[in-house]
């Protein structure tokens, strides 16, 4: 069985408003997966959905076997973690530091193991030198930093990141493209959701399109960014060399900077 | 003489080890797009703070320098006379929301209503801001109550509403996804038609080689390159000091390397496409 399942889910907040409709997917464990789509599509929606934040008000949300609908947000949030897409939604405390402390403490893990998970989490974030800062002192792109090493801390199998490269710069990027590394090597599962495509065609073989309310493809980059109609119906712009291709009308199968440059010595 | 001048401008925030802003001279042109460029850090929401007169005005710290606008220092402007002046776009979409009104609509209005601007003619701003924007289907929204995308295109509009003379954009494409993106360059560029002066921060680089007329770049305080785009974009070097370059320009060198032949200084990907057909046919 998958790791999470979606089956026919769909959203509506309190106001009435339908967010996400019948939607349907799973996702095994040890993935990396994008989350793409235009602002609106309900790609916050679905994550949230993911942890027990949002319960489905049609259709069933399975995670590691739990239907999210029996189980609380507090035990659904030690199997998978949620970053924010706004870090002060969920920052409170007064250093870096203890915000990174609080989530192993309230689980109860023993001094020695928080403090390892503490370390590392500062450490795969790029952190390390800030924990004794006050985050709001800090710029947002840090702050997005300090959330992302709070639910690292809490040792979850499952990380759902929205938007961390919304304003990061490349050192952020860098940091950003390691961890998803470092995670994946220990077996974690990560979902994040992004709007930059030069870091999607980077960094994921597994893609998931979303629009007006709806998930309409999950594929491979290769293939999504070929495909001009589910592109204009989702509203994305495929990455520079993928645009450039099309602009010049090149048919055959080029992706990065190499293989256009090939493309053309070959041609010579 | 700029329209706006920076005079060795420095500025060290309170408690801070060292200066934010060191000895900055800047002289901006009326009408013309200017793109803040530079690693987290670097300084570029000081500036932007700084050519809005927050600084010093709302943050402690020491300043020494001055800044003109129009010929007359910044400081000697009241606030009154500012504010529909210049309008700030602050970084953070997610802090521009004021709440004070219950719907969007509302809310993008409600910078007018407080320069007592009479009633038809804010709806009429109002709804076409909202066209501009994409806002127009969120007008009975709860503020609160959008996307992440969405909040920051509502933010960017309660500032274009007041059609201020210059326009201090702090990363306003942040939270957009690709389309939106392009539309909010695109309501720049018609702003800098309409004779405005923009100062925008992106770290959309492929976008600022397209529209923008002038780069700054900032790196620990201080101003390492300023200049035309096309100037500054294809330096090369600055990829040592944690810019990046469009890819134009990054692919444009590896190909040269390989022996192809391509022009120097083109950096929009438009340009580098019409370089590769006249050269070699596709
Ligand atoms: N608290 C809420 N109450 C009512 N409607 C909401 C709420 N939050 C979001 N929505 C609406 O639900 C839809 C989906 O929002 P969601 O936040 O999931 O979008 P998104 O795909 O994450 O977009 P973005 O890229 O802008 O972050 C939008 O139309 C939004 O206006
Ligand atoms: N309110 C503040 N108080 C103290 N230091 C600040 C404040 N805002 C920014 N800084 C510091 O000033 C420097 C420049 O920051 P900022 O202008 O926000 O950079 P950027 O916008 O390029 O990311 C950084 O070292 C930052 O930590
Ligand atoms: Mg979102
Ligand atoms: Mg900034």
């Amino acid at each position: 069985m998958a790791l999470i399942e979606f089956k026919d889910v769909s959203f509506q907040y309190p106001n009435g408003f339908s967010a996400v409709e019948h939607v349907s997917f799973s996702i095994e464990q040890g993935e990396s997966i994008a989350i793409v789509g235009q602002n609106g599509a309900g790609k916050t929606t679905t994550v949230k959905m993911m942890n027990g934040l949002l319960k489905p008000t049609e259709g069933t949300v399975v995670v590691d076997g739990m239907d999210t609908r029996s189980f609380t947000a507090a035990q659904l949030s030690r199997k998978t973690g949620y970053v924010f897409q706004n870090p002060d939604d969920q920052i409170f405390h007064n250093t870096v530091g203890d915000e990174i402390r609080f989530g192993p403490q309230v689980l109860g893990f023993d001094r020695e193991k928080t403090e390892t998970l503490v370390k590392f989490a500062a450490q795969v974030t790029g952190l390390e030198k800030d924990m004794d800062e006050n985050p709001y002192n800090l710029p947002l792109s840090i702050r997005k930093f300090v959330t992302i090493a709070s639910v690292i801390a809490m040792d979850v199998d499952i990380f759902v990141l929205d938007e961390p490269t919304a304003g990061q710069d490349q050192y952020g990027i860098r940091t950003l493209e390691t961890m998803l590394k470092i995670l994946r090597e220990k077996g974690k599962t990560i979902i994040t959701i992004t709007h930059d495509m030069e870091y999607v065609v980077n960094n994921f073989e597994k893609v998931m399109v979303m629009a007006h309310k709806n998930l309409l493809r999950v594929d491979h980059p290769r293939k999504i960014f070929m495909e001009d109609a589910l592109l204009e119906e989702s509203m994305l712009i495929p990455p520079y060399i993928s645009s450039l291709v099309k602009d010049l009308g090149i048919k055959e199968d080029v992706f990065t900077q190499e293989e256009i440059i090939e493309y053309y010595l070959s041609r010579k | 003489m700029g329209y706006i001048e920076l005079n060795n401008v420095s500025f060290t925030y309170l408690l801070a080890k060292r200066p934010a802003m060191e000895n900055v001279s800047l002289s901006i042109e009326k009408g013309k797009f200017y793109a803040i460029l530079g690693a987290n850090g670097s300084g570029k929401t000081t500036l932007c703070n700084i050519i809005r007169g927050f600084i010093p005005n709302f943050y402690e710290g020491e300043m020494t320098g001055e800044v003109m606008l129009e010929g007359k220092p910044l400081k000697d402007y009241s606030m009154e006379d500012l504010a529909p002046k210049m309008g700030y776009v602050f970084q953070n979409p997610f802090n521009q929301i004021t709440g004070a009104r219950d719907n969007v609509f509302e809310e993008i209005a409600y910078g007018l209503e407080n320069f007592g601007v009479p009633v038809d003619e804010i709806q009429r701003r109002v709804e076409r801001v909202m066209e501009m924007t994409n806002t127009a289907y969120l007008a009975e929204k709860n503020p609160f109550e959008l996307s992440g995308g969405q909040q920051q295109r509502v933010a960017l509009a309660s500032i274009l509403v007041l059609e201020p003379d210059i326009l201090v954009i702090d990363e306003p494409t942040s939270q957009l996804d690709p389309k939106e993106t392009e539309r909010v360059f695109d309501i720049i560029r018609k702003m800098k038609e309409t004779g405005k002066t923009i100062i925008l921060v992106e770290h959309k680089i492929e976008l600022v080689a397209e529209y923008a007329d002038h780069v700054i770049v900032l790196e620990n305080g201080k101003v390492i390159d300023f200049g035309e785009k096309h100037e500054v974009l294809s330096k090369l070097e600055l990829q040592d000091h944690g810019i990046v370059l469009p890819q134009s320009v990054v692919l444009a060198d590896k190909m040269r390397k390989q022996g192809m032949e391509i022009e120097p200084k083109l950096v929009t990907r438009d340009e580098l496409k019409q370089e590769l057909q006249r050269k070699y046919g596709r």
